[in-house]
């Protein structure tokens, strides 16, 4: 007999969700199969992000991190003509760096401070970006990133990622490779003292955890697979710029991880969906989106501080506290 | 280098320090009492400037008025932040700042919506003509700012040094608990600090309205320069804020002089960096955020 555990709901959970996106090319138009692919990029993106902030850090240079990636894509893979298996594992390398770089001064700060001068560290790369014409391009960015492929045409292995198709389901194959990493990492015992370090941070110093050097760590691990989703992206859509990487785009992120929560590993999950419908659901009004978006920002921090993800636990105490009055009456 | 440019960069430095100092005062302010960080302070700034738009420009009442009147109608939308956004989600800085990021949002669509989103609002400059100091061409309208950021600052100061609700405010950015049990109201001090960061920062995109394109995006700007200025000078000091406003305004502009804007931008943030890794708490500050 199956015994049917927690373990196993997740197991056969998963598996649901797998075959759904694996056949989902071919129930959807074109258009939706890219929203697929960027919602895919997206999920990488939130989950990295939440990976910070089970430390207590929430940055906001993610998305920055995310361009540095998409550069790092751009400037390999047009201007040095290099082949995608070395381009994207070199992106994430490059994003890693940088997020040692961004990590080392700002392991010094805490909360706000953390939180600002992280933005300050983004800006800068940004104008970077802006500043300088060799090789980033300045503010019209980098156009024509090749297309990635296997093979040469003609050969039996070749596969063309100019599809939409077929890079959909690249890119899946990363999303699950990214998100099973980072559900080990959740389960771990690194994990687990990275999340110590939010709950009490003098606490889990002094039972021997190095709290500067972990944050150190998430914090390029994190970059990592923001680079990864940055790589991504920059195939997918083929040029880049310094607009994709402004301040919105980061508060859109922020509003995934806020709706979702970012306690359990499911929350940004539930963020990134429930926010990617509302965001279709809403194109006719697209003028007056972003105000929609602040106002459930608002909503969600005011009524609802741990996200999505608690409102079941919510539910559960609010229904035992009106069963226990009816008892008592 | 001649003595006009000299002269000439001087008095932008100082122009734009004084906005600066405008600004992040306004930020100070909030942070100071009960930890309120306001990511809209921007949007604060450009509500300023369309009120003079439609105040001065569209219906014709003086510049000045117009620009006295900012105070009182920004700082009512400052009010309203507090209201909604930093008094239920007190304790927690992050979640204030964030939420105030959306309501930043709410405001751009709002204004967009209501005088249009791409169109750039110019607004004629009520005082033409420049003067001439040293063979260097100023503005009056730049003249104008200097002094009114003065008088602004001044009174500030007597508000707070010399006026009993200028004094609870302090004491309650002292000691919160101290401050409530001499019978202070802790929500009407954190309305009130944020009736005064909104006014600032309205009556400084008020007078800034003339000079810059005014567009429902302007506020970014400011803000991100409002927000290292509070920083460098120490989240919740005043004083701190002002300096961090003058030696920015002079870094950004002798910057911007030798090289580009884009290159000035990047040397404050350096310079921001720099300080939080030195001095975490700021150069003013007391306390490390």
């Amino acid at each position: 007999m199956l015994k049917f555990n927690l373990s196993n709901h997740l197991l056969v959970g998963s598996l649901v969700v797998i075959v759904f996106f694996v056949v989902a090319p071919n129930l959807v138009s074109a258009y939706r199969l890219e929203l697929l692919t960027i919602f895919l990029i997206n999920v990488i993106l939130a989950q990295s992000y939440r990976l910070m902030a089970t430390t207590g850090d929430w940055t906001l240079c993610h998305y920055i991190l995310m361009g540095v990636g998409a550069y790092a894509t751009g400037v390999l893979a047009k201007m040095a003509g290099l082949p995608f298996y070395v381009v994207m594992p070199m992106a994430c390398v490059v994003t890693a760096f940088v997020s040692l770089l961004f990590a080392i001064p700002l392991s010094r700060t805490l909360g706000f401070a953390f939180f600002i001068a992280s933005f300050a560290l983004g800006e800068f790369v940004r104008h970077v970006w802006l500043k300088f014409h060799y090789p980033f391009g300045g503010a019209r960015g980098i156009n024509g990133i090749p297309k990635l492929e296997i093979g040469q045409g003609g050969e039996w292995y070749f596969i063309d990622f100019w599809d939409s198709q077929n890079f959909y389901y690249f890119t899946l194959i990363f999303t699950i490779l990214a998100l099973m990493i980072l559900f080990r990492i959740d389960r771990s015992r690194l994990g687990n003292a990275w999340k110590s370090i939010y709950s009490d941070r003098e606490l889990s110093e002094s039972i021997g955890i190095d709290v500067a050097k972990s944050r150190i760590m998430v914090f390029c691990v994190s970059g990592f697979l923001a680079g990864l989703a940055g790589s991504l992206l920059a195939y997918q859509i083929g040029s880049i710029d310094p607009h994709n990487f402004e301040m919105v785009e980061m508060v859109y992120l922020i509003i995934w991880c806020v709706v979702g929560g970012v306690k359990t590993f499911w929350g940004p999950l539930i963020g990134v969906l429930s926010m990617s419908v509302v965001f279709e659901l809403t194109r006719p009004l697209a003028e007056w989106r972003p105000a929609l978006f602040g106002l459930i920002l608002i909503l969600f921090l005011v009524l609802l501080p741990g996200g999505l993800e608690t409102l079941p636990a919510r539910i559960r105490a609010m229904l035992n506290k009106t069963s226990k009055q009816r008892e008592a009456g | 280098m001649g003595v006009d440019t000299i002269v000439q960069t001087f008095t932008n430095a100082l122009v734009l320090g004084s906005i600066y100092a405008m600004v992040a005062v306004g930020l100070a302010i909030a942070f100071g009492v009960m930890q309120m960080a306001n990511f809209a302070h921007g949007e604060l700034f450009m509500a300023g400037s369309y009120v003079v738009f439609t105040l001065y420009t569209l219906v014709g009442i003086p510049f000045l008025i117009a620009v006295i009147l900012a105070f009182p109608i920004v700082a009512a939308i400052g009010m309203v932040f507090e209201r909604l956004i930093f008094r239920p989600t007190r304790g927690n800085v992050l979640a204030g700042f964030m939420a105030t990021a959306g309501a930043g949002f709410i405001l751009q669509v709002l204004v967009g919506q209501q005088w249009g989103v791409g169109l750039m609002r110019s607004i004629q400059t009520p005082y033409p003509g420049s003067t001439e100091i040293l063979g260097a061409a100023i503005s009056y309208q730049r003249l104008l700012i200097f002094p009114a950021t003065v008088v602004m600052v001044s009174g500030l100061w007597y508000f707070l040094t010399r006026v009993k609700h200028g004094k609870a405010l302090r004491a309650c950015a002292q000691d919160p608990e101290a401050a409530v049990l001499q019978g202070i109201s802790l929500n009407k001090m954190t309305s009130l600090a944020m009736l005064l960061s909104g006014g600032f920062a309205g009556v400084g995109g008020a007078l800034m309205a003339p000079i810059i394109p005014v567009t429902p995006y302007m506020g970014h700007t400011f803000a991100v320069t409002a927000f290292i200025i509070v920083i460098v000078g120490g989240m919740a000091s005043i004083e701190g804020a002002v300096i961090a406003a003058f030696i920015l305004g002079f870094i950004h502009t002798i910057v911007t002089t030798m090289y580009d804007s884009v290159t000035a931008t990047m040397v404050g943030v350096f310079f921001m960096a720099l300080v939080l890794i030195v001095k975490p708490t700021g150069l003013m500050g007391r306390v490390k955020v």
